[in-house]
């Protein structure tokens, strides 16, 4: 079975919803990432996104753009990514992994052969964010072949009919993108979120994934209930560039990260929580 | 807008390439856009409109010119289609008129176009003033440096221009950011691609608003000569000059499509824009094409000094036309466009782009191909004031190096 199934149906058992962390990959190095990636799995992330940078990443806001910029330059790539799933998964590392990155480069490295590397090295996912099912015949059937789940997107212009479609040719999950516009942090949940989530129930019954534009526990917590999983990148990827020159960033990381998955579990984080039940003045 | 020609597929591709290559929130849009346009072509009204427009506004139809000096050099009979008459300056009014009129048909209240040479967002700023829409153009930091005037001529024109700092901070990085406004702001903006590129329907309709070029070039030269070419040719950067002009003799297998792609510095200096001749099939900006990259699939810069060639990528039909056979595509460097800039400028009298220049420089290479006396109709696609800084700090470089400040180079000379 695939780890990504079996993480969504011993959720769905606990009523939970997953928290799903995104990174870019060689940001700031390999290295780092693995050791982010652990990080992140301590933290309560239920699974990890893999962003695979790309020269021209046209999903995605200043954030993950200035990311991506940094890994390239550091030298990642999709082998140099698989071998860092691999050596993770050597290490013991449990936890469902998805690729998402962009197709020129999944093409230069060949569909079928990344779809076999990856599935070899441990990834349980594949995302593409310029890929849609009309051009995705060769890849989709790669990834069968190996059960890499190929995960699709659904966004707030997909109409009704097309939603059935996606999530039909989706593995795994469906990825709803919360709102009309490229990755970064909102200040709050998109205001037709609830509304997008409720015409895709109507239509699949797989496990939605919300992401785009959630970076904080207060929209993280509102994601959780209305998806089954909640997915924050450019908060998570900010939070180690601003850290990045912080000994103790990975410390950092993983209480942010904590917050995010509490609020996501329904729980309230310790710190956040106390000082609201302080009285207000001492 | 009619032509003979029955590609792209139902699903926008041509052979392997073209096709859909987007994220999601777009995928409704580019729907609506297709349907769109299909009804606006077969709307007699529409179809009246542009060609108003296109006449009285643009100044359509452009003369077929026969340029009898060069034509002398040559030994053939070379005839240069004027679109550096049109208004704004270039072939990118054809379009970007075509398609601001379809935005306002669609409902829409602003429109976004990315742009290299500022040649096309000079053409939709003006179409946006033209019809009252809204316009933001993105353009490379570097592009909005050597093409000064035509960043004063866009803000001149009520358009927002929004320098793009990423990457090459050239045409494609403005593409890139072109594409992320249309995906937060698809419910009211269209984007006016300025060449046959991007995802379906794009190449098929910018080719279509573009075909007029063709159309009238058919026509003048059967007129003119009672005769088709021998041989047509154009520069390529996104190919939209070149598939406009192409459009209209595909079907005549007598006729020989030549497309010039800019070679930068040279071919293998890696400092160049020819993704056909030294590219290879992958996916950027929503099409499957033919492309500049890395082994890990990462684009590489390209290079040209003529701004609107600066393009790792090409439209996916010129791939097709290549794989096929049936379009011809030869490189011209930097210094061969600069010489047969100054070259155009003495012999006839008309200063053309530096894009256009790399098409005047292949002229003895496909004039060599054809037979003697034969034919030839070249792609006036813009002219060349926006280039006459850029020209004269080369040309002073150059003199105040040789010292010799008469002799053009190679050019057109044969
Ligand atoms: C005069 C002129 N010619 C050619 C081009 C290249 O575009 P295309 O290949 O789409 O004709 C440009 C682009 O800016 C241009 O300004």
């Amino acid at each position: 079975m695939n780890r990504i199934d079996e993480c969504f149906s011993d959720l769905r058992k606990r009523r939970k919803a997953a928290f799903i962390a995104y990174l870019t990959c060689g940001d700031p190095s390999l290295q780092v990432t693995a050791d982010a990636v652990r990080t992140l799995a301590d933290s309560g992330a239920d699974i990890v996104e893999l962003g695979v940078p790309f020269s021209d990443p046209i999903a995605d806001g200043p954030v993950i753009q200035r990311a991506s910029a940094r890994a390239l330059t550091s030298g990642a790539s999709l082998s140099r990514i698989i071998d860092m799933v691999a050596a993770l998964r050597g290490g013991g590392l449990k936890i469902p992994l998805v690729l998402f990155g962009y197709y020129n480069p999944v093409l230069r490295f060949g569909p079928e052969r990344l779809a076999r590397e990856a599935a070899a090295a441990g990834a349980d996912g594949l995302l593409v964010a310029d890929m849609i099912p009309e051009e995705d015949e060769v890849l989709a059937a790669a990834c069968r072949e190996v059960n890499l789940h190929r995960v699709q997107l659904v966004a707030p212009t997909t109409p009704d009919e097309r939603i059935g479609k996606v999530a039909a040719a989706s593995g795994g999950f469906l990825y709803a993108v919360s709102l009309t516009g490229v990755t970064g942090e909102r200040e709050q949940l998109p205001a037709g979120a609830a509304a997008f989530m409720k015409r895709i129930r109507a239509r699949t019954d797989k496990p939605v994934a919300l992401g785009f534009g959630i970076g904080s526990p207060e929209t993280a917590a509102a994601a959780a209930r209305i998806a089954d999983a909640v997915v924050v990148g450019s908060a998570i990827v900010r939070c180690m560039e601003e850290n990045a020159a912080n000994q103790d960033m990975l410390r950092r990381l993983g209480n942010f990260v904590r917050e995010l998955a509490d609020a996501t579990k329904g729980r309230s984080s310790g710190s956040g929580d106390s000082s609201r039940i302080l009285p207000a003045v001492r | 807008m009619t032509n003979r020609t029955t590609l792209p597929d139902a699903r926008g591709h041509f052979g392997r390439y073209g096709g859909r290559f987007v994220p999601e929130t777009l995928f409704p849009a580019l729907e609506e856009l297709e349907a769109a346009f299909k009804s606006a072509a077969a709307d007699e009204q529409f179809q009246a409109d542009l060609g108003y427009y296109l006449a009285d506004y643009a100044g359509r139809p452009t003369p077929l010119y026969h340029a009898a000096r060069i034509s002398a050099l040559l030994g053939a009979r070379v005839y240069l289609k004027r679109e550096d008459l049109c208004h704004t300056g270039a072939h990118k009014i054809n379009n970007t008129l075509g398609q601001v009129l379809l935005a306002k048909r669609m409902g829409k209240t602003r429109v976004i176009a990315e742009t290299g040479a500022g040649q096309h967002g000079v053409a939709t700023a003006t179409a946006a003033a033209f019809f009252g829409l809204a316009c933001a153009v993105y353009m490379g930091e570097e592009d909005v440096r050597r093409q000064r005037l035509n960043v004063f001529r866009m803000r001149l024109l009520g358009a927002t221009v929004v320098p793009v700092s990423s990457g090459s901070k050239t045409l494609k990085d403005a593409m890139n950011e072109a594409m992320r406004d249309w995906v937060a702001n698809v419910a009211n903006t269209h984007y006016v691609v300025g060449s046959v590129a991007g995802p379906h329907p794009f190449p098929m309709i910018v080719r279509e608003f573009q075909s007029v070029i063709g159309r009238e070039a058919r026509e003048q030269v059967l007129r003119q000569e009672g005769a088709l070419p021998d041989a047509v040719v154009a520069c390529v950067g996104g190919g939209s000059n070149a598939m406009g002009m192409f459009s209209a003799f595909l079907d005549d297998p007598s006729v020989r499509l030549f497309g010039v792609e800019a070679a930068g510095k040279g071919l293998g200096s890696r400092r160049h824009s020819a993704s056909i001749i030294a590219g290879r099939p992958g996916v950027l900006h929503g099409a499957m094409t033919r492309l500049l990259d890395d082994d890990d699939g990462q684009i590489r810069p390209a290079h040209s000094i003529a701004a609107g060639l600066d393009y790792p990528a090409v439209g996916p039909e010129h791939a097709y036309l290549a794989e096929t056979g049936r379009a011809v595509y030869l490189p011209a460097t930097d210094d061969e466009a600069v010489a047969a800039f100054e070259r155009l400028s003495r012999t006839e009298g008309i200063i053309p782009a530096m894009e256009t220049a790399h098409a005047i420089a292949r002229l003895p290479e496909v004039a060599a191909q054809i037979p003697k006396g034969g034919i030839i109709a070249l792609c006036l696609s813009g002219r060349g004031d926006k280039d006459a800084e850029t020209a004269e700090e080369i040309i002073r470089l150059r003199e105040s190096v040789s010292g010799d400040g008469d002799e053009g180079g190679p050019g057109v000379t044969p």
